[in-house]
């Protein structure tokens, strides 16, 4: 068998060693409730996060192009972008998918039957990793985008009409502020 | 810590009961003094809750809404889950009380998703075992009445015969003895097992689960294991409900942990969680009828407010609103 | 190889998972992008709330009153006397656990204290402490436990991580509702000054000048005139508004949001069009111009002060009702809130359509009527003429608002109306509409911009719903009926679920309402090329 067939065979336990290890990025109260539920709506942060790793496994093992992997590792990305770790935290999850291997098949790995596949695989999570990395830099760049959008939306059409009138009207919206405030 | 607590509180209590009426003879006490005093403080420990209760009022109104509101004849009202009667709430809070209709919201027909479990399951469990429990209690309860009275009531012994219809063993099983205990053992195990529960449990939450293992346990053992003197029980509840309190000689210990727990329990009530049984009745989101617009709901310590009147904003923006050809009350 | 690089597991190994403890004795920790920045002393100072001062939420000394215990248990004490929904809550919880997951936050963030019984108990363990035998004596064992600036903190932090969305209170056996609990959180921070800026401002706006945005009465009706350009560059048709015009027969009332913010601009042109079709004899008010209620999330006095404006204004105008846009929290006020506070009614008349001859019954006390119910009743009764076809290039899915379902009961006039005028209307899965809808996850003035993080996890669990109909249908339009959400759902949507867009209902009707003399339409009320149009350009 060669090292696809292995990690064919033995794919529920290495997803489960490798869900696990990123659960751990989370504090155990919140890890807790992420195992727990399994259902897509009730739990989607748990949900994104075992069917996204396994679509990651799958394509890592079928070797397909990184690029067609980009929608599962957005989906796990893009909630790892908002939750408050540092970016090498968010980050650390494809290669704990190598621990997970290395440590689901420690017997088989022993000795250098495998070495060169594994090498493969281990420069494809690498690849995986970076590529994750470019979507992570670009959902925290949305963040700070949607907060300077977002201002504008919402004043939109003053922001139209000062343009029209070529001079700011004096508002401040959202603040408050005031002028005429007084008692 | 949170577990071993209440455990030992129970277990210290059982113990001191047994010793009480073993070795220092104490049945007046615990036979006949406690449960006065807990009957007592259970009374007016209650009323005095509902009167507190009842003196906060309900400045708005404001239930909960789970369903259609009555709005265009057309459009079909949910008149239970959104009620605008009272009708509708009373209906409302039957289905609350008696089938806890919002724990069984959690039961609900899943997606699923590439073979993903039915979702919800555990909390399926909690409306089934909470129903399990809270009936059987109730049911027992009510059995206990066939002790108080000289001639057991029909309804009683219609309970007492529905409980035992499976017809096994001699004293018959209740089947409710089973459940009560089933039931009460899964709360507990749900507060270990999950996660999230544990988290937020007290010290308190396990209380009165252990309290209540510890009625139903010694019940079951009186009735089916190690049989008490029956008459004589009766002999004393009789007693106690005519004010003219006997004890007889030889009940035997057993039934003296078992009155002693049920004392505990009446007298912890008032003062713990278990007012939810009053409490439920008197809870705004549920209770009220919504008709908020329909019927304007009075609120007793309304107040008058400052306000910024027209006047001063008109005196704040006169001009600008002139000019914008704005009418104006003030030219 | 790679025998220099730090193995996996070494790596792994900084995220130590903290030991597990009891939830009291894990302190908060503030972190940055969840929270909102503090009041602005001048804001609190305008509507006379105490005080005020400098403080940053990092620091470890936010500088409370002196006196700041007894204000708290006082300010407790005096409304557990007021609320019996308080005092009952406080008593009964069981802990059952029923609501736990069930809050978008808790759901978004996994932070145990989001779990709704969780923030309650950070309030039920202050009272026991100090308002029940048991918890005076028992202490901890009871869940008792004493107040001080670290629970101060973390009150301050977790109820302004809830949008008083009700969504727990649906699944408590009890009903027992996390939304009122954190109202009376928030009425004891404010007794502290600890207020924040994105709720302060809109407040202070709103007192003085009669709107959150602090729109002046000239800004409103020149914006209003850029709709009433775009409208005819539309259409053709020139619609004719009128502003605090004496004698009209219906006041209408809406967000201010919608005046400027985008996309809440395309429902106000959507409720100009409708107006003016059925020729409506109606006014806007640039005193009320504010139908939403930020003091709402600040004290229940504040909220009374804001809301007095509108039946002020209906007085002094003379007209007969008041009509209401799209709003949730709006409406979660004016339904139950505004009649108890500034009414009875009793110079308005029940409100009556005057096309249909339709009597609000349901609105016969406060007299104001919701305009999807006003919009439900005009379609049924064939008051409009509608091509629902120009709709086609949307695929719509309807979000319910927090306010409207669970406040309200308002589930199927809005979507009596979407499905009259579109062709395509998909519903989300059933666990996330209706009565069980997951909050837009910025409501209760959490939509500032400095907590866009927070945000983006509250609004997850909508978003993944979202998520799921425009996978399985490709909507690409969620509709809703309510200006929070048009703002906040717009950024929700293009993190989460990029090129789904928001709107209000009435933006879809003005789209299919066919209005008498029109010109032929080649653009939607966004000014963008109709279906088909396209094509014709490209020819
Ligand atoms: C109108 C009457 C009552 C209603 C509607 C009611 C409802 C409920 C509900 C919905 C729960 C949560 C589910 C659960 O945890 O099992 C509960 C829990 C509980 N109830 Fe009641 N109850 C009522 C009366 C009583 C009474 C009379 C007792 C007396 C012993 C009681 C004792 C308990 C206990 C101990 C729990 C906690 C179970 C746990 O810890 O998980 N309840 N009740
Ligand atoms: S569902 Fe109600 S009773 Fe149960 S834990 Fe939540 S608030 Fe308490
Ligand atoms: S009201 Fe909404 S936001 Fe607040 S705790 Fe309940 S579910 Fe969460």
């Amino acid at each position: 068998m060669d090292l696809k067939g292995l990690l064919a065979a033995k794919k529920d336990a290495i997803l489960r060693k490798w869900f696990d290890a990123v659960l751990e990025s989370y504090p155990a109260d919140t890890s807790n409730f992420l195992k727990t539920k399994k259902n897509r709506f009730a739990n989607p942060v748990g949900y994104s996060l075992t069917k996204g790793l396994e679509a990651l496994f799958d394509g890592l093992l079928q070797g397909v192009e990184i690029e067609t992997l980009s929608p599962s590792l957005d989906s796990i990305v893009r909630i790892r972008a908002v939750q408050g770790m540092a970016p090498s935290k968010a980050m650390i999850f494809p290669f704990l998918l190598k621990n997970a291997i290395r440590g689901e098949l420690e017997p088989e790995l022993r000795g250098d039957r495998f070495s060169g596949e594994m090498t493969a695989l281990e420069s494809a999570i690498d690849a995986l990793a970076l590529h994750a990395f470019n979507i992570y830099m670009q959902c925290r760049e949305k963040i700070y985008a949607l907060q300077a959008e977002e201002s504008q939306r919402l004043t939109y059409r003053l922001l139209q009409k000062a343009k029209m009138v070529c001079e700011v009207q004096g508002e401040d919206p959202g603040t408050g502020s005031s002028k005429d405030t007084k008692k | 810590m949170k577990i071993l607590i209440p455990f030992l509180t129970v277990i210290a209590l059982i113990l001191l009961v047994a010793a009480g009426v073993k070795a220092a003879g104490l049945e007046l006490l615990f036979g006949v003094l406690i449960p006065y005093a807990a009957v007592a403080v259970f009374a007016v420990g209650i009323v005095l809750r509902v009167v507190k209760w009842a003196r906060s009022p309900v400045p708005f109104r404001i239930p909960t809404t789970c369903g259609q509101q009555k709005s265009l004849p057309w459009i079909r009202q949910n008149k239970i889950e959104n009620p605008s009667s009272t009708l509708g709430v009373i209906a409302r809070m039957a289905l609350e009380v008696l089938f806890f209709r919002s724990l069984f919201r959690n039961v609900k027909t899943e997606l699923r998703n590439d073979g993903d479990r039915l979702a919800y399951g555990s909390d399926k469990w909690l409306w089934l075992a909470g129903l399990a429990f809270h009936w059987s209690f109730l049911i027992i309860l009510v059995r206990h009445f066939r002790f108080f009275a000289a001639h057991v009531p029909f309804p009683v012994r219609m309970i007492e015969g529905l409980d035992s219809f499976l017809q096994i063993g001699a004293p018959l099983l209740y089947l409710t003895d089973l459940i009560i205990l089933g039931a009460v053992t899964y709360l507990f195990l749900r507060r270990v097992a999950l996660p999230m529960v544990r988290y937020i449990s007290l010290p308190a939450d396990y209380f009165p689960l252990f309290l209540i293992l510890g009625i139903a346990g010694t019940g079951v053992l009186m009735r089916y294991f190690t049989k008490v003197d029956v008459t004589g029980v009766k002999q004393l509840a009789m007693g106690l409900v005519s004010f003219t309190p006997v004890v007889p000689e030889g009940i035997g210990t057993l039934f003296y942990v078992h009155l002693f727990l049920v004392s505990v329990l009446f007298a912890y009530f008032p003062f713990s969680k278990l007012v939810h049984m009053a409490g439920v009745f008197l809870s705004p989101t549920r209770n009220m009828v919504n008709n908020s617009r329909m019927v304007r709901h009075v609120n007793p310590w309304n107040y008058p407010v400052t306000v910024h009147t027209y006047e001063e904003y008109e005196d704040d923006f006169r001009e600008k609103m002139k000019m914008a050809g704005i009418p104006v009350e003030k030219e | 190889m790679a025998k220099f690089t730090a193995k996996p597991n070494e790596l792994s190994k900084i995220n130590l998972t903290p030991r597990r403890k009891e939830w009291m004795d894990t302190p908060v920790e503030i972190r940055e992008h969840m929270y909102c920045h503090p009041a602005k002393i001048k804001d609190l100072q305008t509507v006379d709330f105490s005080h005020a001062r400098e403080w940053k939420p990092a620091d470890e000394d936010w500088k409370l009153p002196q006196n700041w215990e007894q204000i708290v248990l006082d300010g407790m004490q005096a409304l557990l006397k007021k609320y019996r929904s308080f005092q009952v809550f406080m008593d009964i919880c069981v802990r059952c656990g029923a609501c736990a997951d069930k809050c978008h936050f808790f759901i978004g963030t996994g932070d145990p204290k989001n779990m709704p019984v969780l923030r309650a108990e950070l309030l039920r363990s202050v009272y026991r402490g100090n308002f029940t035998l048991a918890g005076k004596i028992l202490k901890k064992i009871n869940g008792a436990r004493t107040l001080t600036p670290e629970v101060i903190k973390e009150w301050w932090y977790y109820f302004y991580q809830c949008t008083e969305c009700r969504r727990c209170s649906v699944f408590c056996p009890y009903g027992i509702d996390q939304a009122e609990i954190t109202m009376m959180g928030r009425e004891l921070t404010n007794l502290l000054g600890l207020q924040i800026g994105w709720i302060a401002g809109p407040v202070a706006a709103c007192y003085m000048k009669g709107n959150h945005l602090g729109l002046e009465p000239h800004t409103i009706t020149s914006s209003v005139e850029l709709f009433v350009d775009d409208i005819e560059s539309i259409t053709g048709i020139r619609v004719e508004p009128t502003f605090n015009r004496k004698g009209a027969e219906i006041l209408f009332v809406t967000p201010s949001g919608d005046l400027f913010a985008n996309p809440g601009t395309y429902t106000a042109m959507g409720y100009l069009m409708l107006f003016h079709e059925l020729g409506l004899d109606y006014t806007w008010s640039t005193y009320a111009s504010e139908g939403g209620n930020f003091g709402f999330f600040t004290t229940n006095e504040m909220a009374k002060r804001l809301n007095a404006k509108i039946y002020a204004e209906a007085k002094r105008l003379g007209v007969k009702w008041i009509l209401g846009g799209e709003c949730g929290h709006m409406w979660r006020v004016l339904h139950q809130y505004m009649d108890t506070w500034n009414g009875p009614a009793d110079f308005l008349e029940v409100p009556r359509s005057p096309l249909t001859g339709t009597v609000f019954d349901n609105a016969k006390a406060t007299r104001m009527v919701h305009i999807a119910e006003f919009t439900a009743d005009l379609i049924r009764n064939g008051k409009l003429q509608l091509d629902p076809g120009r709709n086609d290039h949307l695929k719509v899915t309807f979000h319910d608002s927090c306010n409207t379902s669970r406040g309200m009961g308002m589930l199927e006039e809005p979507r009596y109306i979407i499905r009259n005028v579109c062709n395509h209307f998909y519903e989300m899965p059933e666990d996330t509409i209706r009565e069980k809808t997951f909050c837009c996850g910025s409501g209760t003035g959490l939509n500032a911009s400095e907590n866009m993080e927070l945000r983006m996890r509250g609004g997850f669990p909508r978003a993944n719903a979202v998520k799921y109909v425009r996978e399985k249908y490709g909507v690409n339009m969620l509709a809703n009926i309510c200006a929070i959400d048009r703002a906040t759902l717009s950024a929700s949507m293009d993190y989460w679920n990029p090129g789904v867009q928001v709107c209000g209902a009435h933006e879809l009707v003005a789209n299919a309402l066919v209005m008498k003399g029109e010109k032929e339409r080649t653009q939607d009320i966004r000014l963008e090329p109709l279906p088909g149009e396209e094509e014709t350009e490209n020819v």
